[in-house]
């Protein structure tokens, strides 16, 4: 019943959001104030239907009705209710439904709290926002409808993939798509903006925002998505550069490039043409891994079930959006540009250099991606690549990338004294020096000694310009400090949080990447194996009973000159329904670096087990680094420029309209 | 007034050239999904065992009921091994067609009772009926995971050598059997 009223709710918000994409865009070119006010009560209805829809299957996997299709391939009666919600999009036809959520919070977002925008970009926005939500909305009802019933159904469902079973990865996925899919706002902008043939500060002031917002979303989604595989895929790794990986990756560095440009469009009237492709190409990325995840196209280890009718629907609404928003791009860009003078050695300047190396960076780990696809179509060849080619290409790219990021705030818009820049710059190259000289001082000068203490010393001066930066501004030997601080604009605060978080990150990478060390090997109860100087005593395996599964709990003591530091209990889980193996790691962290332990088979009668010891310096870092990354992101959204102009506030913006900086 | 028409003609291509890049890739695309949809999927490795060896096994046959199931009896036959469990709902669904194509004695189907209970097992095919000539058990998972097998059932078909010629993933459909398992077994017979 509440099935049906779902699948009702899906059918009728296509309707509304086929309203949504003509009536508005009519009324924006014939001038119709009534035609294009549609837009806002449409938006808040799509909203309104889509939430019933997603709330029906999110029911019928709550009460696990089998006789859904999805939730008997998906879900099963005695796993965990966390697992039973995740089940709702651990799925392709479930996952749908929540990336036309998504799409129509965006929408709803736009229309609600955008009622300072000027009407007929507002109505134009919104109208492309709905011509996306009707193609998605589409393809669900018509190749992937979650709401198939089966008669007669069973009495058990066949249950989740159990690595999939993790509260990590329960809400990776609703992360990842407030991210990609929130890039779509600022697509429907863009692809306004072009038809409207203006692009001008204000409307970069309107995207920031809403892109912004999508940012922080996808960074915090791509962070847990790491996390959850660095614990439970047992190996110690974090990042394979797995297609999927990738394809999440690539709209993150668009993404951050475009909330970049988006700055000096905003404030130098110039990168408008630039912007706008950038606005495209980060929401086509999404799209594009939408794409591969769901055709069969390419082989991963995250790919959902493939199916060749799905790859050709979506592979025509990529056509139509991609191609008619580069169409179009095509037509009006030229005319776009023209803004003020640019000169290199600047604030903007320095972004543009970011923007090139974002974009550069963007587009080698999308040819990695593809290549093996562009041989295998083209040359009929089969190829892979991996990581080799993409730490190759990346971190060089890298390089430069923090070192702008280090000059850059600290110019001036139009003129930057670059010299002036480069003084200032002089304690946090210091300190980048130092580190790389104490790092190789303490862990040698082998060649992964040198890269290791290379991307620390990167870190430290990003972390000391940006903090050389932040002091700048609220001089802190000067009285009125703390004044300062409440009124520097919040993005300000944001940026440094997140240009640190990016510092953080890279010494976490650096860390674990040059210092990892492991041990693999068969342990008997009560023999030990050292590493990094801690003694890994292994006391035997139990048997223990989980809600759906059962478990061989082992129990390692870690310890260091003979004083216990921790106990930990590193599970292999066999999982009932359906039967598969797992390993759940054990992880002991200090702050500074873990201690990660995996067991794996029983090996012979005598209770010995293949047990895995990693010791990971620095890694926690990179997790904090991520946190730290997003919370700027959130900071900065606070910032109350992104608010101006709202009806309250209008009489203070007009007095003085550059108050904001 | 040649140049000044030029100029702008000129400044256009890279506005286009996103436009060009997205086409080209689109083909590809479109030629991929082609390919896929004729059947043709380069990139699908149906099991790394595909073409080798089956692994070596000695399984205990359910109480009462035959002969254990070894992987050196298998030898000088063409045979389907089908992993399966009485837990096994998508199993129950496919059983018809196994009842089917042992009926039609065109090649022998024995089964491993995957991580089962042998009393369960047993009496699962009292009550669904029993289309095989030997059923192993491999309640440790020792052999489906030599097989690589990741969830119930997963069915392989072995020529008389014991080499592994086809992986169904998934219950066997009538489709599958008329359209790719039978004319295999035809091909391996000759």
């Amino acid at each position: 019943m509440f099935t049906e009223i779902g699948h009702f709710a899906l059918a009728l918000a296509l309707a509304v959001a086929l309203v949504q994409a003509v009536v508005p865009m009519v009324g924006a070119a014939r001038h119709n104030n009534a035609w294009m006010a549609v837009a806002r009560p449409a938006a808040l209805v799509q909203l309104a239907l889509v939430l019933t829809a997603f709330a029906a299957l999110m029911h019928a996997y709550l009460v696990s009705d089998f006789s859904v299709v999805g939730v008997y391939e998906n879900s099963h009666t005695a796993k965990p209710l966390i697992y039973k919600i995740s089940g709702v999009w651990g799925n392709h036809e479930g996952s749908l439904v929540l990336w036309v959520t998504v799409l129509a919070l965006f929408g709803a977002g736009v229309a609600a709290f955008g009622r300072n925008l000027p009407p007929s970009l507002k109505a134009r926005a919104l109208a492309v926002q709905a011509m996306i939500s009707v193609g998605f909305i589409a393809f669900i009802l018509f190749t992937s409808n979650p709401y198939l019933r089966l008669n007669p159904f069973p009495s058990e469902g066949r249950g989740l993939n159990p690595l999939l079973q993790d509260p990590g990865l329960a809400i990776h996925p609703p992360m990842l798509y407030l991210g990609y899919v929130g890039f779509s706002m600022a697509f429907s902008f863009a692809v306004a903006a072009l038809i409207e043939g203006r692009v001008d500060a204000a409307w970069a002031r309107w995207v920031r925002p809403w892109t912004l917002a999508a940012w922080t979303c996808l960074t915090a989604g791509i962070g847990l998505g790491s996390w959850w595989a660095y614990y439970t895929l047992g190996w110690g790794g974090w990042w394979y550069w797995d297609p999927v990986e990738n394809s999440s990756f690539l709209p993150w560095l668009t993404g951050t490039a475009l909330l970049h440009s988006a700055i000096v469009v905003e404030k130098r009237e110039a990168l408008k043409s630039w912007t706008i492709l950038l606005a495209i190409i980060t929401f086509s990325l999404s799209l594009l891994g939408t794409f591969l995840t769901r055709s069969g196209v390419l082989t991963s280890v995250h790919a959902f079930a493939s199916d060749p009718t799905r790859g050709t629907f979506i592979l025509v609404l990529l056509a139509i959006a991609i191609g008619g928003s580069l169409i179009l791009y095509a037509i009006r860009a030229p005319h776009l540009d023209g803004g003020g003078l640019f000169a290199p050695i600047s604030r903007e300047g320095g972004l543009l250099i970011n923007n090139l190396l974002l974009s550069t960076a963007a587009a080698t780990v999308l040819l990695g991606t593809l290549y093996p696809l562009l041989v295998e179509v083209l040359a009929d060849a089969k190829i892979s690549v991996g990581p080799p080619y993409f730490n190759g290409v990346f971190l060089p790219l890298m390089t430069p990338l923090v070192i702008v990021m280090g000059i850059g705030p600290l110019m001036a818009w139009k003129r930057g004294d670059l010299g002036g820049a480069l003084a200032r710059l002089k304690v946090a190259a210091g300190a980048g020096v130092a580190m790389l000289l104490v790092s190789l001082l303490m862990n040698g000068t082998r060649l992964i000694d040198i890269g290791g203490a290379f991307g620390l010393a990167m870190a430290a001066y990003l972390a000391v310009a940006t903090i050389m930066e932040w002091l700048g501004r609220v001089k802190p030997t000067r009285a009125g400090v703390w004044s300062r601080i409440a009124h520097l604009p919040r993005a300000a605060h944001g940026m440094t949080i997140a240009h640190l978080g990016m510092a953080v990150l890279i010494a976490g990478v650096s860390g674990a990447a040059a210092w990892k060390q492991e041990r693999i090997q068969t342990l008997a109860p009560d023999q030990s194996v050292e590493i990094a100087g801690y003694t890994m005593t292994f006391k035997g395996v139990e048997t223990v009973q989980g809600p759906n599964y059962e478990a061989g709990r082992g129990t390692i003591e870690a310890s260091v000159n003979g004083v216990k530091i921790a106990t930990m209990h590193p599970e292999l889980r066999l999982y009932k329904q359906p039967p598969q193996q797992t390993t759940f790691t054990s992880i002991h962290t200090t702050f500074f670096a873990d201690l990660y332990v995996a067991i794996g088979e029983a090996q012979g009668a005598e209770g010995a087990y293949v047990t895995r010891f990693y010791y990971q310096p620095l890694i926690p870092f990179l997790w904090y680094g991520v946190l730290m990354m997003a919370f700027g992101g959130l900071i900065s959204l606070t910032d109350r420029r992104h608010r101006v102009g709202a009806p309250q506030r209008a009489a203070a913006t007009i007095a003085v309209p550059q108050a904001a900086e | 007034m040649s140049e000044s028409t030029a100029t702008p003609r000129a400044k256009r291509w890279p506005y286009i050239l996103p436009l060009v890049v997205i086409l080209a890739l689109g083909g590809v695309f479109g030629k991929r999904l082609l390919d896929v949809e004729r059947g043709r999927d380069p990139n699908l490795i149906p099991t790394v065992l595909l073409n080798t060896p089956m692994p070596s096994f000695d399984l205990p046959p359910l109480p009462a009921r035959g002969d254990a199931l070894r992987s050196e009896d298998l030898k000088g036959t063409v045979s389907l091994i089908n992993v399966w469990g009485s837990w096994c709902v998508a199993c129950l669904s496919e059983h018809p067609v196994l009842l089917e194509i042992a009926k039609s004695g065109e090649v022998q189907i024995h089964g491993i009772a995957w991580r089962d209970d042998p009393a369960r097992s047993l009496e699962w095919l009292a009550q669904h009926g029993d289309p095989y000539s030997k059923v192993g058990q491999d309640p440790h998972s020792k052999t489906a995971i030599a097989f690589g097998v990741v969830a119930a059932p997963e069915t392989f078909l072995v020529d008389k050598q014991g080499v592994i010629r086809y992986k169904q993933t998934g219950p066997i459909t009538a489709d599958d059997w008329r359209n790719k398992i039978k004319p295999l077994i035809a091909q391996l017979n000759q």
